[in-house]
């Protein structure tokens, strides 16, 4: 495989073969927490992102100075970093969106999707690799939110992106058990059954 | 918030608990609750970690990072806290209690990265509990984890021998399920006026 061909499998890998929430089940809190509505899981998806690929890229620069055994603590300075960083960035510009998100927002550190990607990927791999990485497992995970947003939001509401999308009759009494945390859980059980069904690949 | 400690402790125990109803700490829950044993280990685990960093990170914040007026560092703080006390905790248990070792020892590694660790001291902070609270509030939280965990366990090992569809078959069956059992919780909603 050319360098450039490789290239290109790191930044799409992560999108649909190796979706860090349906295939390899991390990042599962803020998945089924911040996706009632599309704006709301679109948020996470940006703050994660912003700290995915932010830590990759400082970590892979700094990987020549990090000393192997004690990369994880230094691992999760850089990552606090970020997530600190979009922490205050999201309360002084999107307070309601913040309220919302409330303890998810500095639960990303702890999120299996940065520290896997810092520790498997980015340790051993250039900056640039490691740029592509990030912005390939950023995007698997807002996909998946963006599609749980959609359903539950769509079910369980009547709206999208807040604008009615449904009957009169529908939004008066909607699915409310999407919104609720149940319909989280049914919901993201059918898609990964789906995703078995259809991707021909064990991945239990 | 209830201020009340037998109300936090019902809140977090039942009405909001942490795995079903808040949706964190949802690793753990997936990946250990395939059996009795492990489960139990886990939560033991889990309860003992979560006692000792509510009242370690509440000294942190409220005498170290809030006098220094520091605190935006708390993230990043709390989490290096955690992480070197659950090495001591682990130290400690295997040169002492090997009993207790053998049996919660594996998962101690675990729990660095366990959201629930985490979010309840962050959630100490942000509801701002004294010391008490703080305390029933971690006690709460573990031991709803704990229920949680044991009863899903349990629920799964007979999932094991059912007949399911290929393609439902381990996570997704294990997801409608734990659908099933949070609808069950729902129902605590609104006991003793909590609300979610």
């Amino acid at each position: 495989m050319n360098e450039r061909h490789s290239r290109w499998r790191y930044l799409t890998n992560g999108i649909i073969l190796e979706n860090p929430t349906l295939i390899l089940m991390i990042g599962l809190c803020p998945t089924l927490a911040t996706s009632i509505t599309v704006r709301d899981g679109l948020g996470m998806a940006a703050a994660a992102s912003f700290v995915i690929i932010g830590s990759n890229v400082v970590a892979s620069m700094l990987r020549r100075f990090i000393p192997n055994s004690v990369r994880i603590p230094i691992f999760i300075i850089i990552i606090s970093t970020f997530v600190t960083i979009i922490d205050y960035t999201m309360q002084a510009y999107q307070p309601a969106l913040y309220r919302v998100l409330g303890v998810f927002v500095p639960l990303i550190v702890v999120n299996c999707i940065v520290l896997g990607r810092v520790e498997a990927f980015a340790y051993k791999h250039s900056v640039l690799d490691s740029f592509l990485d990030g912005l390939g497992k950023s995007l698997g995970f807002t996909l998946v939110l963006f599609v749980m947003g959609t359903i539950r939001e769509i079910f369980g509401a009547g709206t999208f992106f807040g604008k009615a999308v449904t009957p009169a009759w529908f939004r008066q009494y909607p699915m409310l058990l999407m919104i609720f945390p149940p319909g989280a859980f049914i919901l993201i059980g059918i898609l990964k059954a789906l995703v078995n069904k259809f991707m021909k690949k064990e991945s239990l | 918030m209830p201020k009340n400690p037998a109300l936090i402790f019902l809140a977090a125990f039942l009405v909001n608990n942490i795995l079903l109803i808040r949706y964190i700490g949802l690793c753990p829950f997936f990946g250990v609750s395939t059996s009795l044993n492990t489960a139990f280990g886990m939560s033991a685990a889990v309860l003992f970690v979560m006692l000792l960093a509510a009242w370690v990170t509440w000294f942190v914040f409220h005498l170290v990072l809030l006098p220094l007026n520091l605190v935006f560092l708390r993230t990043a703080a709390f989490i290096l806290v955690i992480a070197t006390l659950v090495q001591f905790v682990e130290m400690f248990l295997k040169k002492s209690y090997r009993a207790l070792y053998s049996a919660m020892g594996i998962y101690l590694p675990l729990i660095t990265t366990n959201c629930a660790i985490l979010a309840v001291t962050f959630l100490n902070i942000d509801y701002r509990y004294n010391l008490l609270q703080a305390t029933i509030f971690a006690l709460g939280t573990g031991l709803g984890f704990a229920l949680v965990i044991i009863l899903f366990s349990a629920l799964r090992e007979r999932l094991d021998y059912a007949p399911i569809t290929r393609s439902l078959r381990g996570y997704p069956i294990a997801f409608i399920a734990a659908s099933l059992v949070s609808l069950a919780f729902l129902g605590f909603v609104g006991l003793f006026g909590l609300s979610l």
